[in-house]
């Protein structure tokens, strides 16, 4: 027998059983002090294995990053910011800036505006849940099935040979094609082609949570004013739109934070070739392929600057939710 | 209103119905035509992966109208025989079931003592934790590559030597990556539950550990079970995180993810059974997808803080 199978059936009966061992044994131990102590003992008791995987895997490695990204390659020499002077200076990051600035404006707009466009129109029809499952299926597959899946989509053979990629054999005999698709450096044409595979991916999270709030909006509202007359694209505009701007405004800040960290589909289908590359790919071969930490920790700490104030958008949201509670 | 919307629904003759639906035909031209775009990408690896090399090589997926006898299982038969998808197959298995089922357990306890008992510091500690989910793993990776590195037990039986390359390196690091959001989706949940039956069983005795096992957690099933398919999905898809501990280290181990990215950076003239192994890669989420959407869904729209 394969011993890993023992050592996964022990990790997956095991590790629950010391979890809720622990737990147990928490109050064995409270047992030892005062009724009145306890209460303010035990809450830490329960928190402590979530803080320790917190600390360990989160916040030490952010702080340890943030210190290795002012240290040379082999992190024995102090060098200042010159890892951030090299980030801001080298053609190569320069060109990965740019490109994950095209994935978050076209992501979002593309994402958003394609998940609400359908959430609108799918709560009209009766065959609603089939056309959203279709749509929020991507939303399972891996990015490097996603991947596979579009470079069948995208493949291209020389003019004249039969086409056996999807989009060519559309265009070919329009006479817009073939394509070369993925495979030569042109701007940001490639780059528009792998958000066109993410937003495949992700219009259904959109779609999804739009559609939750479009349920939530009181339909005796909707008829008031079309019963005044309105019609459906003044409804739209006038009502819908007005009350869904807030869940817009969220599922904006998740899909930017997604654009910001691209990776997966970038990696598989050109690896940065062909002026595709991202700060995330690049993060990966600075390290691995030039095993070079310090850099590597410069563009992480970058990265991690640039998803901030979203994120902190975000939270400020949650807070005034909790207040409201 | 309720008049006027009465008086219309008799006025609603036969002809009033027809001109209704054809009112509504735009709609369904864009539905229909938007989720034939969705699915287009989907169908023709589905149909590629039954196609013969030569097939595939020389024609698009939309000839098996013209020639539907060239459905074939060789791709299948190689892939899984022959090209090392069966171990990664394993492999994703073993890194995923662990990788879920541990932060479910770790962020319930949080996720308890946030939501019904009180301490100091208890909103600015939780508000701590989902700020923690702008960090993105990147930032993580340099530091624990190295932990992991110098990580060194000999006790008995057990001996580790670096972690990286191990499945608990992935099993520890998902487990860490996903507290924030599972202990903000669980203790969102477990705050929501009825104040009394916490308030009664106290009365009656019970204590926290009866009060957790016996009401919060057989109450919190729903959101136990978004969580664990978010998780589960969330790491079976990985390539990040297993390329980072995994990929260099000990390719034995390579989940499915990287096998199916591998196999498209090596196969320059071999591609026609990528489909194939894509699909296997697919199958397994797209069945858990497939049969608990709706604890999915309801995970994603509770959680839409997540980044």
């Amino acid at each position: 027998m394969d011993p890993r199978l023992i050592t996964a059936v022990i990790v997956v009966v095991g590790v629950p059983a010391v979890l809720v061992g622990y737990i147990v044994a928490t109050e064995q131990v409270l047992r030892i002090f005062p009724g009145r102590v306890q209460p303010r003992i035990r809450p830490w008791l329960w928190l402590a294995p979530a803080l320790a995987f917190l600390f360990v895997f989160l916040i030490y490695p952010t702080i340890g990053t943030a210190v290795r990204s002012l240290q040379d390659q082999l992190g024995t020499k102090w060098v200042g910011l010159d890892n951030y002077a090299w980030f801001f200076s080298d053609n190569g990051t320069l060109s990965a800036l740019k490109n994950n600035v095209i994935w978050v404006v076209l992501l979002t707009v593309l994402a958003v505006g394609f998940g609400l466009l359908i959430a609108v129109l799918v709560d009209r029809v009766r065959y609603e849940s089939i056309a959203k499952s279709v749509i929020f299926m991507p939303l399972a597959i891996s990015g490097t099935a996603a991947s596979v899946i579009w470079l069948f989509m995208f493949a291209y053979q020389p003019q004249g040979a039969a086409q056996t990629g999807t989009l060519n054999a559309v265009l070919t005999p329009l006479g817009v094609g073939p394509v070369p698709f993925l495979t030569v450096s042109n701007f940001s044409f490639n780059t528009i082609l792998l958000v066109i595979v993410s937003t495949w991916t992700w219009t259904g999270f959109c779609m999804v949570i739009i559609s939750a709030a479009l349920k939530g909006i009181n339909p005796e509202l909707l008829e008031a004013a079309r019963v005044d007359g309105a019609n459906e694209w003044q409804v739209f505009r006038g009502i819908i739109l007005p009350l869904l701007t807030p869940t817009l405004a969220v599922v904006s800040t998740t899909i930017i934070i997604t654009a910001l960290k691209a990776f997966d589909i970038v990696y598989v289908m050109t690896n940065g070739n062909f002026d595709t590359q991202v700060i995330a790919n690049e993060m990966y071969q600075v390290m691995f392929n030039f095993g070079d930490f310090g850099r590597g920790s410069a563009v992480a700490i970058v990265l991690m600057l640039a998803i901030i104030p979203v994120m902190a958008l975000n939270i400020r949201r949650f807070q005034a939710q909790e207040a409201i509670r | 209103m309720t008049s006027v919307a009465a008086a219309e629904a008799t006025a609603g003759t036969a002809s009033g119905r027809w001109g209704r639906r054809l009112g509504h035909l735009p709609t369904h031209v864009v539905v229909i035509l938007l989720m034939f775009l969705w699915l287009i990408p989907t169908i023709g690896l589905f149909i590629n992966s039954f196609r013969p090399s030569q097939a595939v090589q020389s024609s698009g997926w939309w000839d098996i109208i013209f020639q539907p006898s060239q459905v074939t299982l060789q791709n299948y038969q190689y892939v899984l025989g022959q090209s090392g998808l069966w171990p990664g197959f394993i492999n994703s298995l073993f890194i995923t079931i662990p990788a879920t089922i541990i932060p479910i357990f770790v962020a319930a306890f949080a996720a308890y003592a946030f939501a019904w008992m009180d301490f100091p510091g208890r909103n600015v500690l939780f508000v701590a934790i989902v700020g923690l989910l702008v960090v993105p793993l990147q930032t993580t990776f340099i530091p624990i590559l190295q932990l992991y590195g110098s990580v060194h037990i000999d006790i008995g039986p057990i001996q580790i030597n670096n972690l990286n390359g191990q499945f608990l390196a992935l099993w520890l690091a998902h487990t860490g990556y996903g507290l924030p959001f599972a202990v903000y989706l669980l203790r969102n949940f477990m705050g929501g539950l009825p104040r009394e039956v916490f308030e009664s069983a106290s009365i009656d005795g019970a204590s926290p550990v009866t009060a957790f096992f016996q009401l919060a957690l057989p109450m919190s099933v729903p959101a136990i079970a978004a969580l664990a398919i978010f998780q589960f999905l969330f790491v079976w898809n990985d390539l990040l995180v297993a390329l980072i501990y995994l990929g260099a280290a000990n390719p034995q181990n390579d989940p499915l993810t990287i096998v199916v990215a591998n196999l498209v950076n090596s196969l320059g003239s071999g591609w026609w059974y990528l489909a194939a192994a894509a699909f296997i890669s697919m199958a397994l989420p797209l069945a858990v997808f497939f049969t608990l959407q709706r604890y999915f869904v309801r995970g994603i729209v509770g959680g839409s803080v997540k980044g």
